[in-house]
């Protein structure tokens, strides 16, 4: 129930169906993720949105089998060219993480060991997966420094990661992400340590890598200004849910949920007006223990009305768009006109006064 | 013109790089500031960005008198408090407060709101009663939109965003005439970004503060600030009002961090980007003449040799730099922000 109308035709790379996370905690069960549906196509990008807590990470280190030790509950499938990673033994598993499914984490400095070299650490991601020589791990592991752009690769493989400033260090990461050159990049907020000008870098290498080695790319993300630059198609998520996707496009012009809407409106902009207010979504993102009922989002949705604390949407393809989905109890119209409000600078209270008819209360 | 609240002429900090346990030798130094001059008018709100290491904390900690300078000076209304010690001291440090960049670290996880955001009454002996000081407390929560009747509650009770109005809430309470954020969002959710943002706006209008704000977010920076300096390697290289620095950057660094600023709107990726090469380099061991020259796509001999002067090109900005960009560059690099 994922992607857009641009995505090519035939099987995805991969396929999460209905994959539901759950951990048992002393206060109760977290919902981590809860029935999220998503696929990847090969040469494309899936943007990950959410803020801390909505599940985006749990879903992608689930995909790796990093959240089975946890103890976690997991059910659904993720279904990797036609494998269930879900049911597949850890053996079988281990042969696809860091091969086939790589995944590069947020900070650089604590995902690498300290007291080895950068070069040893790239011939081990090498040599886990393929049979060769450790001299030809070598070279394999400096042609990676120079691929993701390290200026005197075989020097400076024989350096230790503190030796590296936080960009470098970034691409080591990505360095041994790509070391046996996998189908399937998961980049779990790759930026977020970094400053602006090394993003940049670190952005547009992974963009010539996709492009030069055809690997599907999931970017997990809070940040809507990266999703916009690199995602083919975006899935927003919120307490453990996808509650709106589409493609990149769709998405930044025509959202649907009022909860992307409070994002988009809560950012300032390089190139909006600056005396525009932003408009903050109020209160805080649930608990994954007691979640609200109904629609999970409609405590702090300025638009909703009384059943939608007791009816909880499912996620719905948006008329005549069949492949933007949104999951929003709101009548489409009604959903169009707030957006066209919004859009051109309204408050929400605004928004609202301005839509007719107003909603009787239930 | 009347006298700027602060004045700060040609700051200097080298941390000392030491070599040898017992016997220290110095071997360098760390030149986090090095030479900044600039001014905060009264009720304006001065922005200062840089990346990583450019010194902009530095220099937050320097006008505070967190640190002591190595050499320069820094006016607090037109007197130099560049080397106050003991009562003095403490007197400036009521006019100068500080809202610190993550709300889960700087508040005593032991203290309730009400003593914490009452803590500097205590510290400077002010409002001894009691009940009086409790009122304070609480019309203080009311202002920064928090609940007053929660004066009780530990900070844990509260959500990253209402920790930081906790922050902020304690840094207004002795009305400060200055007041400096060092990255008061970069630690909270997009959704709650907003709220605090909108706060401090809202407190700048309504009390006329005077804002020394500090990101590396240049799109949080143009929303709050009214002048914004930029800093590059311990030194300022760009510097003037808000709308001309956005528009018609000069300064090929400040094109950079602009065109590097990922935007919310797919529609406007037109041209591919040309990320700026290379690393910042050590402030240990800056390089010679302009500081950017080893990553500045228009060096020249000459920006190795001579350090520029801050100066005004005829844009509106001060700039430092022997060959500051022209609008068809700006245009070229992809910056986003200019009309």
């Amino acid at each position: 129930m994922s992607a857009a109308a641009s995505s090519p035709p035939g099987e995805p790379l991969l396929r999460v169906e209905e994959l539901r996370v759950e951990f048992p905690s002393e206060d109760g069960l977290v919902h981590a993720v809860d029935g999220i549906t998503y696929q990847v196509h090969s040469g494309r990008t899936l943007g990950i949105v959410g803020e801390s807590g909505s599940g985006k990470t749990v879903s992608s280190l689930t995909t790796l089998g990093l959240t089975r030790r946890q103890g976690a509950r997991i059910s659904g499938r993720i279904l990797f060219e036609g494998q269930d990673l879900v049911t597949l033994p850890e053996e079988q598993l281990r042969a696809i993480r860091g091969n086939d499914v790589a995944m590069i984490f947020q900070d650089p400095l604590s995902s690498l060991h300290p007291l080895y070299k950068v070069g040893k650490q790239l011939i081990e991601a090498v040599r886990a997966h393929r049979d060769v020589s450790k001299a030809q791990a070598r070279a394999r592991a400096v042609e990676l420094l120079g691929l993701v752009g390290i200026p005197d690769p075989a020097r400076r493989v024989d350096e230790y990661p503190h030796e590296f400033s936080g960009g470098m260090r970034q691409r080591v990461m990505i360095a041994m992400a790509l070391a046996n050159e996998p189908k399937l990049l998961i980049a779990d907020e790759p930026t977020t340590a970094l400053d602006v000008t090394v993003q940049a870098q670190i952005l547009a290498l992974m963009e010539r890598l996709q492009r030069e080695l055809g690997m599907a790319i999931v970017i997990i993300t809070h940040d809507l200004g990266v999703v916009a630059e690199m995602a083919d198609d975006i899935a927003v998520m919120y307490a453990g849910r996808i509650v709106e996707t589409a493609s990149a496009a769709r998405m930044f012009a025509a959202p649907e949920h009022p909860y992307t809407w409070g994002l988009l409106r809560s950012i300032p902009r390089l190139n909006g007006p600056r005396e525009e207010d932003l408009v903050p979504i109020p209160g805080t993102p649930p608990s994954l223990i007691s979640r609200p009922s109904g629609c999970h989002f409609h405590p702090r949705c300025p638009y909703a009305q009384p059943d939608h604390a007791r009816i909880d949407p499912p996620l719905e393809p948006v008329p005549d768009e069949p492949s933007h989905h949104v999951a929003c109890l709101l009548e489409p119209d009604v959903r169009r006109n707030l957006w066209v409000q919004l859009r051109a600078g309204s408050t929400p209270e605004q928004a609202l006064a301005e839509v007719e008819p107003p909603v009787a209360p239930a | 013109m009347s006298e700027p609240l602060v004045r700060v002429r040609e700051l200097v900090k080298h941390f000392p790089l030491t070599r040898g346990i017992i016997i220290q030798r110095k071997i360098g130094a760390v030149r986090a500031v090095d030479g900044v001059s600039f001014d905060i008018e009264r009720g304006e709100t001065l922005g200062i960005v840089g990346e990583t290491g450019c010194g902009k904390s530095t220099t937050a900690k320097l006008v505070m008198r967190l640190l002591e300078a190595t050499s320069g000076e820094i006016d607090f209304e037109g007197n130099d408090i560049t080397r106050l010690k003991g009562a003095a001291l403490k007197a400036v440090r009521r006019e100068v407060q500080m809202i610190f960049q993550d709300p889960y670290s700087s508040l005593n996880p032991r203290k309730t709101v009400g003593s914490i955001i009452g803590e500097p009454f205590a510290i400077h002996k002010l409002l001894g009663d009691k009940g009086e000081r409790k009122r304070e407390v609480q019309r203080l929560m009311e202002t920064v939109g928090l609940n007053p009747e929660h004066y009780n509650r530990y900070p844990h009770e509260f959500s990253g965003g209402q920790r930081q109005r906790i922050g902020v809430a304690r840094a207004l309470a002795l009305s400060p005439k200055l007041l400096i954020a060092d990255e008061p969002v970069s630690a909270l959710d997009v959704s709650i970004q907003a709220q605090v943002l909108n706060l401090l706006r809202d407190l700048q209008r309504r009390l006329g503060l005077t804002l020394m704000f500090i990101a590396h977010d240049l799109s949080v920076v143009r929303h709050m600030c009214d002048r914004v300096a930029v800093m590059y390697l311990g030194k300022i290289v760009e510097m003037g009002p808000n709308e001309a620095l956005y528009d018609f950057p000069r300064h090929p660094y400040t094109g950079a961090l602009l065109a590097a600023v990922p935007v919310a709107d797919p529609s406007l990726h037109g041209n591919q980007r040309r990320p700026l090469g290379g690393d910042v380099p050590s402030p240990a061991n800056p390089p010679s003449g302009c500081r950017f020259h080893t990553r500045c796509p228009k060096a020249q001999a000459l920006c190795s040799t001579q350090e520029p002067a801050l100066v005004d090109k005829g844009s509106g900005t001060l700039v430092a730099c022997h060959y500051p960009l022209t609008r068809e560059e700006v245009a070229q690099i992809g910056v986003r922000s200019a009309r």
